[in-house]
């Protein structure tokens, strides 16, 4: 059984159909990347397997579980969660508040605890502090723990959002085209965090546009092309694929149309 | 073993190089000022304590509105609707049913959270301008109601001989030991606040208030903490209007009307919203100013305004975020970009 098992998953809007009856199985400790050209779906798709969008038709399991239309919050209780296209961050927030904020499933305690704050609160608060700054080790950002989250470079802003991912403990990590807008030092820091966190257990399931990256480090690779997945093989089969190659380069036809 | 989780949190202390960094020193500055002020006002006497009973009590409410406005970053114009709660709440139990001040306090707090939950759970579906129109709705219901229903609250003519705060058989009525009172009681305010905002809690609403998708996707029920936030300023609304009802001894519905939605956003934007002290900082300066301007007689309005207008321009985060002035990360330009 895979750890993500997706079964005709289908979203319409109004006449468009952006998703097409998608199957995918990422099996446990994969590193799955999901690519396509602009507007093939992508996002879409990782939005209903996220619960940031409910799906028109089909079925989304994770980890033997059905989780198909259940809330955000929910399926990252569940030990899936994303990262954004557009980062997120808490900008009021450190950096180290930052990854502070992803403990919150890992940790307990609400307004009763925060007033009184018994002995395994205040431990649980250390604890919290300590391995956040082990979390910004990893990805590199230690120096930066203390400032303010909204004056990090954008190179950074993502790796951040990629620890704080990663204090929720997540048994299946989805970044959102996390190497959009980096450059190319930064998006090889990236790549490197990305490699290491899989190999360390997470199953990795990424949506990526650079072709690059994703023959580089994934795995396996699913290919949307509007709406539907034409496409999944190992990096090496699909670089040779006639659909794939037609789809990001065009078809003769289309050439000439 | 929280020392650094608080420090490292802490507005007025964060990133203060050294011992006592400049930060530190205009923090050390302000806490001077705030006790000379004190001093000059307990010496003084007269018209200056009701002026600074009033802003300890706004300086309640803001420290509760801060929660869901500053902390989790949503709009409500119709919290003054449970400090109408917490005042007519107490003045009937206490004249109507003979309750001592503090119990009716509590129970009033009670029927506030109780409402706040009730009103809440609906209206904070709603997002942005549409929360803003139904909490303003709120608001007004609530004028409406302690305006109309007349055997319940007396109308228009107010409800009057509301007896002083005490327990048992001590009564604090000199004016004097009613603003020790309300000091002690917005210290504690604050005191909570402040603990509440550097926790998981407080981490939370403060995560809701920037991106609500980034705290969804990391397994915050966003629902759930903005009631939270909201029933919490509720509870601190209430205990304002109770202890108006109680320190004045005279409530009437224009207390508790839209003058105080409007008083009390000036204050936690003059203070600095979402910062611990700020509430209650910007309760003290927006209640004094008016009497400092005093002597230019019929120009006072207009010399209010303007020194509003200076401090929201050259002190746009309130004036609890001048402490940063000196900090580098507010300084500096983003490194590397």
């Amino acid at each position: 059984m895979a750890l993500l098992e997706v079964r005709r998953l289908t979203k319409r809007f109004a006449g468009l159909t952006a998703n097409n009856s998608i199957d995918l199985d990422v099996p446990e400790g994969c590193l799955f990347a999901v690519i396509g050209p602009n507007g093939a779906g992508k996002t879409t798709f990782f939005n209903m397997i996220s619960g940031f969008m409910p799906p028109t038709d089909g079925t989304i399991a994770f980890a033997g579980e059905t989780i198909t239309g259940l809330r955000q919050d929910r399926i990252a209780a569940k030990g899936l969660v994303r990262t954004f296209q557009l980062v997120q961050l808490f900008k009021g927030l450190t950096v180290a508040e930052n990854v502070e904020v992803g403990f919150h499933l890992a940790t307990r305690g609400g307004v009763a605890a925060a007033l009184a704050r018994p002995s395994w609160f205040r431990r649980q608060e250390a604890d919290v502090h300590a391995r956040a700054r082990e979390l910004l080790g990893f990805v590199g950002l230690a120096g930066v723990a203390d400032q303010d989250a909204e004056l990090l470079p954008y190179g950074q802003q993502r790796l951040l959002e990629v620890a704080r991912a990663l204090a929720a403990k997540p048994r299946l990590l989805l970044l959102d085209e996390p190497a959009a807008g980096l450059n190319a030092h930064e998006t090889d820091a990236l790549a490197e965090v990305v490699q290491e966190l899989n190999r360390k257990g997470t199953t990795v399931l990424l949506i990526e546009h650079d072709m690059a990256l994703v023959t580089r480090i994934a795995h396996r690779i699913a290919v949307l092309d509007f709406g539907c997945k034409i496409a999944e093989g190992t990096p090496d089969e699909i670089k040779r694929h006639p659909d794939v190659i037609a789809a990001y380069l065009g078809t003769e036809e289309a050439a000439h149309a | 073993m929280t020392s650094h989780a608080s420090t490292s949190t802490s507005p007025v202390r964060r990133g203060a190089p050294g011992w006592l960094g400049r930060t530190g020193y205009v923090g050390l500055g302000g806490a001077v000022l705030i006790a000379l002020l004190f001093g000059f006002v307990f010496v003084k006497g007269g018209y200056l304590l009701t002026v600074m009973q009033l802003a300890m009590i706004y300086g309640v409410f803001c420290v509760g509105l801060n929660f869901f406005m500053g902390y989790t970053g949503q709009a409500s114009f119709g919290q003054n609707a449970f400090a109408a709660i917490g005042g007519y709440g107490s003045a009937i139990l206490c004249v109507e049913y003979g309750l001592p001040p503090v119990l009716a306090l509590l129970v009033a707090m009670a029927i506030a959270g109780v409402a706040a939950v009730v009103v809440g759970w609906p209206t904070l579906r709603l997002r942005g301008h549409y929360l803003a129109m139904a909490t303003f709705a709120l608001g007004l219901i609530t004028y409406d109601v302690s305006v109309q229903w007349e055997s319940l609250t007396k109308g228009y003519m107010g409800y009057a001989g509301i007896p002083p705060l005490g327990i048992g058989p001590f009564e604090v009525e000199d004016e004097r030991a009613k603003l020790v009172c309300l000091m002690v009681i917005l210290v504690f305010g604050l005191w909570v606040s402040g603990r509440l905002r550097n926790s998981r809690f407080g981490r939370a609403l403060r995560a809701i208030s920037t991106s609500e998708p980034g705290a969804a996707a990391l397994g915050i029920r966003i629902p759930y903490y903005k009631l939270a936030a909201f029933v919490i300023a509720a509870l601190y609304a209430s205990v304002a209007g109770s202890l108006f009802a109680h320190v004045v001894g005279f409530i009437s519905p224009e207390v508790f009307g839209l003058q105080m939605v409007v008083v009390t956003f000036t204050m936690l934007y003059v203070g600095g919203i979402g910062t611990v002290l700020g509430p209650a900082i910007g309760a003290i300066v927006a209640s004094l100013l008016p009497e400092i301007v005093r002597s230019t007689g019929r120009f006072q309005d207009i010399a209010y305004a303007l020194l509003l207008l200076g401090l929201l321009v050259y002190a746009p985060k309130g004036l609890s975020a001048l402490s940063g002035l000196g900090r580098p990360r507010a300084a500096e330009p983003k490194p590397g970009s």
